[in-house]
């Protein structure tokens, strides 16, 4: 936050940002912008690797290198360029479709080996470049071009995946929220390892207002949450709702009333090593419990990246070669003279 | 020195060792092949193993094989062997076949009991009459004889009968009389961690050479002629072996750091073992969750800046078109290997084949250019990894080497190289300079309109890739529909130049002959031999075989046309014949084709050539 070496400007391309008007996609760009600034890493030592789809478009926006690569791959791209170059800062850009769908078996890998890469999943819930079919992560009965009679499937809950493939890092913003979402991010690219930031984004043309039932001004403050390390989970227009234990499961509760106290309330705990209560804090719908923003789960572990290059390092120490020919020498050979 | 009656002095021989695929064959095979080449023979090995890893004992399935020829003059493992040895009755079923008129047999007698017979599937309690063999049998109580040397040892049942292997390498290293001490110091190697295996092992071998001492009488014995190769250090090697080390190499004369993405797949998997290995020289080899995976993570590290390369055999590279076409299109260095098998799909996973020359060649959606390159041989290999890393790197581009299962499981003695016998390979580095004098990512060199790679890290020259079309000049997107075309042929033409960069095509044989046999890839040595055989009957045949195919080496075409007879031997269909044909179109291409997941017999080419001739 300190650093004053880089200002948003520094990381912005001279393109011209062909998102729709009023897509949610602009804030967020503004606020990766601004969170690269706030990290201070130079743009040449920064790089933006994407798949394919709307959201994906981001990295030509970037004055940093940057690679708009094919569906779905971002990620298994992002994890070679990190394993060959681990000096470089990498972030990835991939939506619900293109991180989920066909890109699923890459998420979940890349999320195990514990890449450090800071993917930022946008999900807006629909397959905007293809104008209007249903993504992995539209709710059950969904409308679209491909569904005319709504999906007769249940969708993936992107945290529910990371914490299935034993993710380290996940994170939730909205859009909308300039604040949230530059404080998650930078808060990604602190982590070594793998992050995975979920944005609640508004595709304006094909699924307009589909977050607005937790997002709404209106409603935010009660059917959302912001989670901080070390903070009571409280929520609310006057923070006066709070998440107890109940039993194996938590509930929201109104300090003051019911016998509850601010001490029932419970303190968040990002770092903890077990991810059940990260689980459930991430599950958290707004419906019942209110949608978990912030930082959930942030838990050191080793970094793959980084593994790669130590176990390099080692045996190179114990019985490196200088060379291929010395390699080949030292085994079986003979002489012909 | 034993005494030796019958003794045989022969240019080469062929041995095939087969026996159930958990006999230990393709080690007695490797030892043997080790052994010969320490006394100076060439040697060329050809593996064929069953797909299941363990198939039912002593069934016709479970039957695996290993052919070596040694001695001089060597260009493949043999047509026919003249010694078989079979260590059961399915082995034999299925293996004598191969045997040359007038050769030997050696096979376990005690593996020949009804029981075995009726798992072999044999009608009769006849095997040898069955089959119709002609060949001169030996019988040797192989199992029984192993048990009793290892009587006093205390080793199981299990571990004693795991030793019969060892007994009949015993046996054929004092049929072709090789060193026991080589052969010990093999065992040694290989049990290094389990010293009373050793023992026991050392133990078997003695009495499998004594036995064949003992019993001399009755065989022939042979002394195999030695060669006087170019002076230097060798060591034996596979194909997939030389490739791994021809891609270390050029990462050393590149001066760039080697980056493999790969995935598990028959027959390509041991690029992926030895460069995984190859830690100890700084090499990153990473297995990942797929094969799309393995080269989108290739494709990552070479945007990264390292020599990029990803593995695999005919349905990985299916599966890696997407990827490669993105390299195509964002114009960086991927080596792409392709160690080809038997296809369609599944195919014939552990059998050789080159029906993959239209996919490397074709099999990506667009205009997508690449460079395609072919080794011939098994120590071919290391030169033809190297020389797709060069032209990867010079040209900017990536480039598919097509080995298959036949050099890559194969091996060759091979002179390991000097540190300066390959060139350096240009990097086209984008400098501070450049990048002061306006550099953009799609500036194009004049002569071989290659761009340049700018390393992540280097200030100044960041820049977008991406699968988008690229504007010409300033590499922004661009849908425009001239510039398109534009950048469609600028592609062309720079995967057209590299022609300029690549050896001419050599003709060997009979350059002054009619009739022009041609080949690609890994039927080097059987077109080879065949040549030389139609050449030594008085049928003067001239031979071109290519290593380089797209593009073609610069004077190939004009060379076809000053023959009046061309023929193209290949296994496949006639793929490479096409190909040319589609470049000649007033020459009548013809053809010799197998598809049988197996490589050619020399006597099949010669007599294709001989059809032709008539």
């Amino acid at each position: 936050m300190e650093s004053q070496a880089y200002i948003p400007a520094n990381y912005k391309s001279d393109q011209a940002v062909r998102w729709c008007p009023g897509c949610g996609d602009h804030a967020i760009l503004n606020t990766l912008h601004k969170a690269m600034a706030a990290l201070g890493v130079p743009p040449h030592m920064t790089a933006v690797i994407s798949g394919i789809g709307c959201s994906s478009r981001l990295p030509y926006y970037m004055n940093t290198y940057g690679f708009h690569t094919i569906h779905g791959r971002a990620a298994a791209i992002a994890t070679g360029f990190k394993v060959a170059n681990p000096e470089m800062t990498v972030w990835q850009i991939s939506g619900d479709g293109d991180g989920l769908a066909i890109g699923g078996n890459h998420f979940i890998h890349a999320v195990r080996r514990n890449v450090d890469i800071n993917m930022i999943l946008f999900n807006n819930k629909i397959y905007g470049l293809t104008k209007g079919q249903y993504s992995p992560t539209s709710d059950r009965g969904f409308v679209s071009k491909s569904s005319p009679y709504g999906t007769t499937e249940d969708p993936f809950i992107p945290a529910e995946l990371v914490f299935g493939a034993r993710g380290n890092f996940f994170a939730r913003s909205i859009d909308v929220e300039l604040a949230t979402s530059q404080e998650v991010l930078e808060a990604a690219a602190r982590h070594k390892g793998t992050s995975v930031t979920e944005i609640l984004q508004n595709c304006v043309i094909f699924n307009n207002g589909i977050h607005n039932p937790i997002t709404d001004k209106a409603v935010r403050a009660e059917r959302t949450i912001h989670l901080r390390h070390g903070e009571k989970m409280l929520f609310g227009k006057d923070n006066e709702r709070g998440l107890v234990r109940d039993g194996f499961l938590l509930k929201a509760v109104t300090v003051g009333q019911d016998g509850y106290t601010i001490d029932d309330v419970l303190t968040h705990d990002a770092h903890c090593q077990s991810n059940f209560l990260h689980q459930q804090l991430a599950m958290m719908d707004g419906h019942e419990l209110p949608l978990a923003l912030g930082v959930i789960r942030d838990v050191e572990a080793p970094t793959y990246d980084a593994a790669v290059s130590e176990q390099v390092a080692e045996v190179r120490a114990r019985k490196g070669f200088s060379s291929l020919r010395d390699m080949i020498l030292a085994g079986d050979t003979w002489t012909v003279e | 020195m034993l005494q030796k009656a019958n003794v045989k002095q022969l240019d080469k021989v062929v041995v095939r060792f087969s026996g159930d695929s958990g006999d230990g064959m393709q080690l007695a095979g490797n030892i043997f092949t080790n052994v010969s080449a320490g006394v100076g023979n060439q040697v060329s090995t050809f593996p064929d193993y069953p797909a299941e890893i363990r198939a039912p004992q002593g069934s016709l399935g479970g039957v695996s094989g290993f052919q070596v020829s040694v001695g001089t003059g060597v260009h493949t493992p043999g047509d026919q062997c003249d010694v078989l040895i079979a260590m059961n009755a399915a082995a034999l079923k299925q293996n004598h076949k191969f045997v040359k008129d007038g050769g030997v047999i050696i096979v376990d007698s005690d593996s020949f009991k009804e029981a075995d017979l009726k798992k072999a599937l044999y009608a009769t309690d006849e095997p040898y009459k069955e089959l119709g063999i002609k060949a001169q049998i030996v019988e040797v109580p192989v199992t029984s004889m192993t048990k009793a040397a290892l009587a006093e040892s205390g080793l199981d049942a299990k571990s004693v009968l795991k030793c019969r292997n060892i007994f009949a390498l015993g046996l054929v290293c004092w049929l072709f009389d090789r060193p026991l001490e080589s052969a010990l110091h093999h065992l040694a190697k290989k049990f290094a961690k389990k010293p009373a295996v050793y023992e026991a092992n050392a133990k078997v071998i003695q009495a499998g050479y004594d036995y064949g001492h003992n019993i001399h009488a009755s065989v022939s014995t042979y002394r195999i002629e030695t060669d006087e190769p170019k002076p230097g250090i060798y060591t034996d090697v596979n194909g997939n072996t030389a490739t791994a080390w021809g891609l270390i190499m050029a990462s050393e004369k590149a001066g760039r750091p080697l980056f493999l993405g790969s995935y598990p797949i028959t027959p390509a998997t041991d690029i992926l073992h030895e460069l995984a290995k190859r830690k100890d020289l700084g090499v990153k080899a990473i297995q990942m969750e797929d094969e799309i995976a393995g080269v989108c993570s290739a494709i990552g590290a070479s945007f990264a800046g390292n020599l990029a390369v990803t593995s695999t055999s005919g349905p990985g590279l299916a599966l890696k078109s997407e990827g490669i076409g993105l390299a195509v299109m964002a114009e960086l260095p991927l080596v792409v290997i392709d160690v080809q098998r038997g296809g369609p799909s599944t195919g014939l996973p552990t059998k050789t084949e080159q029906t993959d020359l239209f996919q490397a060649l074709y099999g990506r959606n667009g205009e997508s250019p690449l460079a395609v390159v072919a080794a011939a041989t098994p120590t071919d290999c290391f030169t033809m990894a190297f020389e797709a890393a060069r032209i990867a790197i010079e040209h900017m581009t990536p480039v598919i080497l097509l080995t298959d299962a036949f050099i890559g499981n194969g091996s060759s003695a091979w002179r390991v190289p000097e540190a300066d016998e390959y060139p350096e390979i240009k990097v086209r580095r984008v400098t501070p300079e450049m990048v002061a004098e306006g550099w953009s990512p799609y500036m194009r060199d004049a002569e071989s309109k290659a761009r340049s790679w700018a390393f992540p890290g280097t200030e100044g020259a960041m820049h977008r890739l991406g699968g988008l079309e690229k504007d010409v000049r300033t590499g922004a997107i661009s849908t425009d529909p001239e510039n398109h075309e534009k950048m469609v042929n600028i592609r062309r033409e720079k995967i057209a130049r590299i022609a300029d960069d690549i050896p001419a095509l050599e003709v060997m044989g009979n350059p002054d002959a009619d009739t022009l046999l041609i080949g690609w890839g890994g039927t080097f040595g059987h077109l080879m031999t065949a040549t030389d055989e139609l050449n030594a009957e008085g049928i003067p045949t001239a031979f071109a075989h290519f290593r380089y195919i797209n593009p073609l080496p610069a004077n190939a075409l004009d060379t076809i046309r000053r023959y009046k007879r061309v023929i193209v031997a290949e296994l496949n269909t006639g793929m490479f014949a096409d190909f040319l044909q589609s470049k000649l179109p007033g020459t009548e291409i013809l053809r010799i084709n197998k598809v049988q997941g197996q490589p050619f017999r020399v006597a099949e080419v010669v007599e294709g050539v001989k059809n032709f001739i008539k």
